[in-house]
């Protein structure tokens, strides 16, 4: 387990009854998705509300990271309905473009682009989308870099970057839109394990600090500290949704139990 | 003028076919001979001492540097004047196409070997096979199966390529329609004719090509 | 059989100037027809890469049609048969008042025929970027022309470099081809110079020099054209 017990403190601030008077960020609502015949999502419903943390879980190939990329419009789906802040990501007059641009997203793999530096990767989009002035958008990214610990390595090019210096990198390059909500791909799965840990802190200052998040991640010393929430999909269906200590102390399917004493095993 | 009479190509079917298999054969010796001596040259080049490895690498890259309209000519010119005696179009242009096509051959072998990576020639070794045997049943079989679709790929650019025999006159499917397009004087027809031809033949190779690739994939 | 050696024929006049007006024929047709083929490549390779199946297939159909036939037929096609079924004035215009028809044809057939093995380069090359790439970029906002101008072609031109420094060695090669429909390039040249002299050796000879010095020539140009764009901490993935 990487993470350091100062986590904790992060929701002693919140409590559960605070959270549902929430305004709901993302709601999905009977998502369901197919490749061909295969089911990909089966009648998914899940909220985010407002500067909510929620974990995505679940073993590999049960349809979290589908379902995430379904919430910016990513991945389409067949039937049901996803809506971010009012707006309904399914519906063919929705601008999908505008609506990413209020929603940040980091991937697997970083998707840093190589041939830009690390500044370059950040303001590309608030100068060229948002129409930002380019001396306003290095200012942001300074002081985002500042805050993810990069401040040295805005001229480096994402190559000459260690994997968790690259994801630090992406975490900030998706703040710079200032998005209403942050969605994270399995953002350490592709990391050395010591530096797991650093990319894992961002994410939890970012939590602390009110971003409402939705996480598909298998850390789960993550999902125990930090989130409020998780979800629990398997075969394309979400099987569990919980309040964090309660879904660690006694889930209530045989499947999540399995998972998690095999995953906690694991590390 | 226009629209390709059908009774005409008829007429002349045998001649064209002549043709037709004029190319086919200079495609299967070409190939059977350019793919020999590139395994060797790839083989040279990869495992071979210094200088013959250098030699190799000159052949190769000097070669690849000409055209083979050049390369035809060259053999053209040169049979007779090797051996003594007049040689064929058909035996000058084969050895120009294996001499020629080798180097392309060799490139596409060379890049499959070394495609498969060190450890496993590592973990051959590792297990108490000899270099040779660790070539043999470990390395090759997985070069082959990467490289033979683009060996084949490679064969139908060659079959393509004979059409330039047609500048030392030599009767392939190409200077055959030529000749006939001009005797007969309906160029637009032969001509369109033979380009249906020569699409259905490589479409239908590089759609086989596709499906090998694909079950090859699969196994 | 004996043969007669002069070697100053390749060097003397007027051969040396009829090698010299096919090396710059040679450099005319390359020239124009890798333009042609360059513009006309990368917009079909970047057709068949995007989301757009009408679009991919259109590309797809160029790509089959043009790589099926013989450069050599296509040649012919061009110079042939096209001005044949093109309507009476244009075919008029191409017969009487097109100025050098078999330098345009060739520079046509050439670059048309390059121009889907450049597409080819391309989609591969932006297929090499990858798909998390073009995700990251629209789920940063970017619409499909900016993430294809700002984020997938400048790597994806970076990863077709060497793949063109080939191509554009090809287009050098093939121009020889334009020999066959009577436009007196290098190799028509020393061909030329052969039926004359009977000294076909040495203009042959002269003729494969010039090419191995061009190929070398674009060899370093390209080398160094890579090593000014190289991304730095990138040249691992390539």
């Amino acid at each position: 387990m990487t993470i350091p017990l100062r986590l904790d403190s992060r929701k002693a601030a919140r409590s559960e009854p605070d959270l549902v008077q929430r305004p709901v960020a993302i709601a999905i609502d009977h998502v369901s998705k197919k490749y061909g015949d295969l089911d990909v999502l089966k009648d998914c419903s899940m909220t985010v509300r407002r500067a909510e943390v929620v974990v995505v879980c679940g073993p590999s190939g049960s349809g979290k990271s589908t379902l995430l990329k379904c919430v910016n419009g990513l991945e389409g789906f067949q039937a049901g309905a996803i809506t971010v802040a009012g707006t309904s990501v399914g519906d063919r007059r929705t601008d999908l473009t505008k609506l990413r641009s209020q929603i940040g997203m980091v991937f697997q793999h970083f998707e840093l682009y190589p041939h830009l530096t690390v500044l370059q990767n950040i303001t590309l989009a608030p100068i060229r989308v948002l129409g930002r002035a380019k001396s306003e958008a290095i200012d942001k990214a300074m002081s985002l870099l500042r805050r993810v610990g990069l401040a040295d390595k805005a001229g480096c090019y994402p190559g000459q970057l260690s994997g968790g210096q690259q994801q630090r990198a992406a975490i900030a390059r998706a703040l710079a839109m200032d998005p209403i909500a942050m969605l994270f791909d399995e953002p350490t799965s592709a990391l050395d394990p010591e530096t797991i840990s650093e990319v894992l802190d961002v994410m939890t200052e970012l939590a602390r600090d009110g971003m409402t998040m939705m996480v598909v991640t298998h850390e789960m010393g993550f999902a125990r500290h930090v989130a409020d929430r998780v979800v629990f999909m398997d075969g394309g269906c979400i099987l569990e949704e919980a309040p964090a200590e309660a879904f660690f102390a006694q889930p209530s399917t045989e499947r999540a139990r399995s998972f998690l004493s095999k995953i906690l095993r694991q590390q | 003028m226009g629209g390709i009479d059908l009774d005409l190509i008829a007429a002349t079917a045998p001649f064209l076919w002549d043709g037709l298999c004029t190319s086919f054969q200079l495609l299967l010796l070409a190939m059977a001979g350019g793919i020999s001596l590139g395994a060797i040259l790839a083989v040279v080049r990869i495992a071979g001492p210094k200088p013959l490895a250098a030699l190799a690498a000159t052949y190769v890259n000097g070669l690849r540097s000409i055209p083979l309209i050049m390369v035809i000519l060259w053999f053209y010119l040169l049979m007779p004047l090797a051996t003594g005696r007049p040689i064929g179009a058909f035996t000058s242009a084969l050895v120009a196409f294996t001499i020629f096509e080798a180097a392309y051959y060799s490139e596409i072998i060379r890049a499959g070997i070394q495609s498969v990576s060190k450890q496993q020639l590592a973990a051959a070794t590792a297990s108490g096979l000899s270099q040779l045997q660790a070539y043999r049943f470990v390395v090759l079989p997985q070069a082959f199966r990467k490289m033979t679709p683009i060996l084949l790929s490679q064969s139908i650019a060659l079959f393509q390529d004979t059409s330039l025999v047609y500048v030392v006159g030599l009767r392939d499917f190409m200077t055959a329609v030529s000749v006939t397009a001009n005797r007969e004087g309906h160029l637009v027809a032969f001509y369109l004719f033979a380009a249906l031809v020569y699409f259905v033949l490589c479409c239908t190779g590089a759609q086989s090509v596709q499906l090998l690739k694909k079950s090859m994939v699969s196994q | 059989m004996i043969y007669h050696w002069d070697w100053s024929v390749p060097i003397s006049a007027p051969y040396l100037g009829w090698l010299m007006s096919g090396l710059a024929w040679t450099l005319l047709v390359a020239g124009a027809a890798w333009v042609i083929a360059f513009v006309l490549g990368a917009a079909i390779g970047i057709l068949r890469t995007l989301p757009h199946r009408g679009a991919r297939m259109i590309g797809a159909v160029y790509v089959t049609v043009f790589r099926s036939v013989p450069l050599l037929l296509q040649l012919f096609l061009w110079y042939f048969v096209v001005p044949e079924l093109l309507p009476a004035s244009v075919a008029h215009w191409i017969k009487r008042d097109l100025p050098l028809p078999e330098y345009w044809t060739s520079v046509i057939g050439l670059g048309l025929f390059t121009a889907a093995r450049i597409a080819e380069q391309f989609r591969a090359g932006i297929q090499a970027v990858g798909r998390g790439q073009s995700m990251a970029a629209a789920a940063s906002g970017l619409t499909l022309l900016q993430s294809y101008r700002y984020v997938l072609l400048p790597v994806a031109a970076r990863y077709v470099l060497p793949p063109l420094t080939s191509e554009f060695l090809n287009v050098v090669k093939n121009s020889s081809l334009a020999l066959t429909i009577g436009l007196l390039e290098l190799t028509g040249q020393s061909r030329q110079i052969e039926g004359v002299t009977f000294h076909g050796i040495e203009a042959f000879t002269a003729a494969t020099l010039i090419y191995v010095a061009l190929t070398l020539t674009a060899i370093a140009a390209m080398r160094a054209i890579e090593r000014v764009v190289a991304i730095p901490g990138l040249m691992a993935r390539v």
